[in-house]
């Protein structure tokens, strides 16, 4: 019988609709903006952090463009709400009164005191908060204050704000990970030490979005000055995934917490990677800042779409499964092998791979497709060992290769009489323009399929090396770690 | 002669007939252009730049224009090609570079690599920047070019970088050749052509306008110049050979299109017939209807699978409202002063490939003027007659000049020449790229190397 997924789950004991909360941010700055958020489809905002009022500069955002695309990442030197407390609060009650069972959760960050934190989270969870978050990653103006990730770089300050907070709350208390620091790890140890129900990961990066190269100002510009901002969007994913796998592979004291995912979130797949590191919520921030609330409605279309294939009833049903996949690399098997196979049949001629390979791998791939170059050259009998010369690959460099191009003299074909004009028959991928991999020499590093612009153009394919699992560890327990010492001249291995 | 140059300002407008020859490929808007640029793949080796004549680097000027270098880019242009303006308008890009892109075999349009290089080279005449080209340190050779078309121009570029001398001698009041005079308006209009050549002669090129080379003038021209190049390009259009074609409304495509170009035609009665069906004939046929004729046939002696016309001009030509009259030649021009009607008849192809006419199925077609586009003579008559010794004595073959396709050198040592002369008449990226191989040629030779 097909499953009939749900995305209704619970986080650290809180019922929610749909695993996309909002982040705390611009997007969740009032309740007029997290009604309509919910109405869109979102099933929890983290409300905009509530402390005391600040002023914030103009202007406060920055982003980097790449390749003709928008906001590839996001820079903030905006900070905490802006709007008196009572007002967040009132709006808290109002929101929570009209949606019950859409989950709202309050940021809070105050001046490290006892009481302060005990007040706080009393008016918080007294306006109808369903569970607080404790932003210790602001990374910017706040931390110079004391505050954000001034806390959450230290983990006994990180423990210590943490309990105080334990001792009033009520509701589930998330500690929010700031990711700069060398091993995020440690503060989440501490959140845990402190008894926090669940932490939230990661906060924005510390970062310089670029310069204006005619003023040599830096953005955002503020009075021809700028300030290190917090980067965040989908540049910063990748890293939000490593920290995010970390945290929640991390069993040194005891079962990781439950986790809220952040960073760079903007679709169903990025939300389902998350999840398979083991998040059980995602929070979304740049992508909304960029499209608006109704990115949801397709980050949850997409993610049942994907879990009725796959076979999933509930987000638990997938949570964490890839992370017994990741590992440290000594625990890798050295005995497996792949190589690329460029699938003529696919390649489009750009030869992209051809200079990939020359100039950012390992010289195995070969223009000689129409000279008879061999697909499978026999073992043993590639040229470049044979001889000593500047080019020891016994084939063309990429110049070499330029150059005879250079001389070819062509013509613009004269209709109906030049079929074979260079600018003609372009359907048809001429085979001197399909590369040809070497497999001897292929090191299976993945550049070339990487770079292909065509899906499934250039395969990595296994090849058996008939030789059984065998990693470094294991290659250093049998005592032929002699070969690793003197490669890395480090004794201590 | 003249050195110092600003043929641009000379060009003669017509604001009418710019409004009737719009751009037929309008110029990208900056965001446009670089959403486009950034489609290129940036191929390696790319098909575009070996499929281009002049070896233009296509994609490392598109991602010039990627990273708002425009001035870069539209050096790596010029590099490659002296005329990268004229050429971004005026080639046929869908059989040259535009033709080869790998984007066809990706599903996808190819990227416009036309309209991207004008976009550079626009930003550079916008700019008022200098060439970004100087003349090398003075050879002390000197070299004259016979024809001011694109071919001898490229040589004359080619030349002045190296530092050799560099004059060219042109029967007409302005150069350029059929670049300025000959493409179709709504390609390259004639200012446009003008304003490259004022930019490419700050390398110091020398022009002898009004100069009409016969064989006395070209021995007199051998002595006084260590090489001589011949850029003369092709003779005058074919003459049908049959009663009337003397009749005035009688012309040919060539005059037609330097006419209305130069502003010395600005209309064109009502009905019109185009014969012949191919490049230039469609660019005869489409301006007639662009200067107000309400019919223009074109008449062709075969059929639209045989037309010479690449087949983009042919739906073009379609667009515009040309109409088309298959298999019929032309058997009388009939009028008493002034041409009337044009006697057709109907042909057939013989077992052998011969056209024959149908016989009793002639009919006339009421016209009030006829462009005649049946291909261009060569006129290399003055070459070598034997009046004055030696000069200009080169091999030819079926009237075209026989080259060294590398350097440009013809049979005798002193003389290289390019172009239509050479090549029997083909775009003006081929006389380019001609133009350029045999100045680097020239140089080499002067220098011994040859």
């Amino acid at each position: 019988m097909p499953v009939s997924p749900t995305l209704e789950t619970t986080f650290a004991g809180i019922k929610c609709l749909n695993p996309f909360w909002l982040a705390s941010a611009p997007p969740t700055n009032c309740g007029e903006q997290i009604m309509r958020a919910f109405d869109a489809g979102w099933g929890g905002a983290v409300w905009k952090t509530i402390g005391e009022p600040i002023t914030n500069v103009s202007s406060r955002y920055s982003s980097i463009d790449w390749n003709g695309q928008k906001m590839m990442g996001f820079n903030n030197i905006e900070l905490i709400s802006d709007r008196p407390t009572e007002t967040n609060l009132r709006e808290i009650a109002e929101v929570k009164r009209r949606y019950p069972k859409h989950v709202v959760i309050a940021s809070l960050m105050v001046e490290s005191k006892r009481e302060t934190w005990h007040e706080m989270v009393q008016r918080a969870e007294d306006a109808g908060a369903d569970g607080l978050e404790l932003n210790f990653g602001c990374p910017h103006g706040m931390s110079e204050r004391g505050m954000g990730s001034a806390v959450g770089q230290v983990p006994e300050y990180c423990e210590q704000i943490t309990s105080w907070v334990k001792e009033k709350a009520r509701t589930p208390v998330i500690v929010k990970l700031t990711p700069n620091i060398s091993d995020i790890r440690l503060p989440a140890r501490a959140a845990k030490r402190a008894g926090a129900d669940a932490v939230s990961a990661i906060n924005t990066i510390n970062s310089i979005t670029g310069i204006d190269l005619e003023t040599l100002e830096p953005r955002p510009n503020v009075d021809g000055k700028s300030s290190h901002g917090g980067y965040c969007g989908p540049a910063v994913k990748p890293i939000a995934l490593n920290m995010v796998q970390q945290v929640n592979s991390d069993h040194v004291d005891g079962s990781p917490l439950p986790m809220s995912g952040i960073g760079g979130i903007g679709s169903w797949q990025d939300a389902a990677e998350f999840i398979l590191l083991g998040a059980g919520t995602v929070q979304v921030c740049t992508a909304v800042m960029h499209y608006g609330y109704r990115i949801v409605e397709d980050m949850g279309d997409g993610l049942l779409a994907w879990m009725r294939r796959k076979g999933y009833a509930t987000i638990d049903d997938f949570r964490g499964l890839s992370l017994p996949n990741v590992r440290e690399w000594k625990n890798l098997n050295l005995n497996f092998r792949v190589v690329a196979e460029i699938h003529a049949d696919k390649c489009i001629g750009c030869q992209l791979c051809y200079t990939a390979c020359w100039d950012g791998a390992h010289q195995c791939i070969h223009l000689d497709r129409a000279d008879g170059g061999m697909d499978a050259p026999v073992a043993g009998t590639d040229p470049r060992y044979a001889h000593g010369e500047p080019n020891p690959h016994g084939k063309p460099t990429p110049a070499m290769v330029i150059a005879e191009s250079a001389k070819v003299i062509s013509t613009t074909p004269i209709a109906k009489l030049d079929l074979n004009g260079l600018g003609a028959n372009s359907a048809v991928t001429p085979l001197e323009r399909i590369p040809r991999v070497d497999e001897d020499e292929c090191v299976g590093c993945n550049l070339c399929s990487l770079v292909c612009p065509v899906p499934q153009c250039i395969t990595m394919e296994r090849r058996e090396t008939g030789l059984p699992f065998e990693s470094w560890k294991e290659r250093v327990a049998k005592g032929s770690a002699a070969e690793a010492v003197a490669v890395t001249g480090n004794p201590n291995l | 002669m003249i050195e110092s140059t600003n043929f641009f300002v000379m060009a003669p407008a017509s604001a009418e007939v710019s409004a009737r020859f719009p751009d037929l490929h309008p110029p990208f808007e900056p965001t446009a252009a670089v959403t486009e640029a950034h489609r290129c793949l940036y191929c390696f080796d790319a098909p575009c730049m070996a499929a281009c004549p002049t070896h233009i680097d296509v994609p490392k000027f598109i991602k010039k224009i990627v990273s708002g270098n425009l001035e870069g880019s539209a050096k790596t242009i010029l590099d490659a090609n002296i005329l990268g303006a004229s050429c971004s308008r005026a080639c046929p890009v869908d059989v040259l570079c535009e033709g080869a892109c790998v984007m066809h075999r990706y599903n996808k349009q190819p990227i416009e690599i036309g309209r991207l290089q004008r976009f550079a080279m626009d930003a550079l005449h916008a700019s008022g920047a200098a060439l970004p080209f100087t003349p090398g340190e003075d050879a002390g050779k000197k070299v004259a070019l016979i024809g001011g078309g694109p071919a001898s121009l490229a040589c004359a570029a080619e030349l002045r970088r190296r530092g050799v001398t560099a004059e060219i001698f042109d029967a007409r009041p302005l150069p350029g050749g059929l670049n300025t005079y000959g493409i179709a308006e709504y390609k390259l209009p004639l200012k446009e052509s003008l304003r490259e050549i004022d930019m490419l002669a700050q390398l110091g090129v020398r022009f002898h306008f009004n100069t009409l080379v016969d064989v006395k003038k070209l021995a007199e021209i051998e002595k006084k110049f260590d090489a001589v190049f011949l850029g003369i390009g092709l003779g005058a259009i074919h003459k049908l050979g049959i009663v009337g074609e003397e009749l005035e409304g009688v012309t040919d495509a060539l005059e037609f299109i330097a006419g209305y170009k130069s502003g010395s035609i600005m209309s064109v009665p009502a009905k019109v017939a185009v014969i012949g069906a191919g490049n230039t004939a469609i660019d005869a046929a489409n301006a007639a209807v662009r200067l107000g004729a309400s019919e223009v046939h074109m008449v062709y002696r075969r059929g639209p699978e045989q037309m010479s016309a690449f087949t983009f001009e042919y739906e073009h030509a379609k667009q515009e409202g040309v109409r088309f009259l298959w298999h019929v030649a032309p058997v009388a021009l009939a009028g008493k002063s002034k041409i009337h009607a044009l006697e057709l008849a109907k042909l057939e192809t013989a077992s052998d490939g011969a056209l024959l006419p149908r016989q009793g199925e002639n009919f006339t077609l009421a016209v009030d003027l006829v462009v005649l586009a049946i291909g261009q003579s060569t006129h290399t008559e003055f070459l070598g007659d034997g009046s004055v010794a030696g000069a200009g004595k080169v091999k030819l073959e079926r009237g075209r000049i026989v080259v060294d396709r590398v350097t440009g050198q013809t049979s005798q040592p002193k003389y290289f020449a390019g172009g239509d002369c050479t090549n029997g008449g083909r775009e003006v990226v081929d006389a380019v790229a001609d133009g350029k191989r045999a100045g680097i040629g020239i140089a080499a030779w002067l220098e011994g190397v040859r």
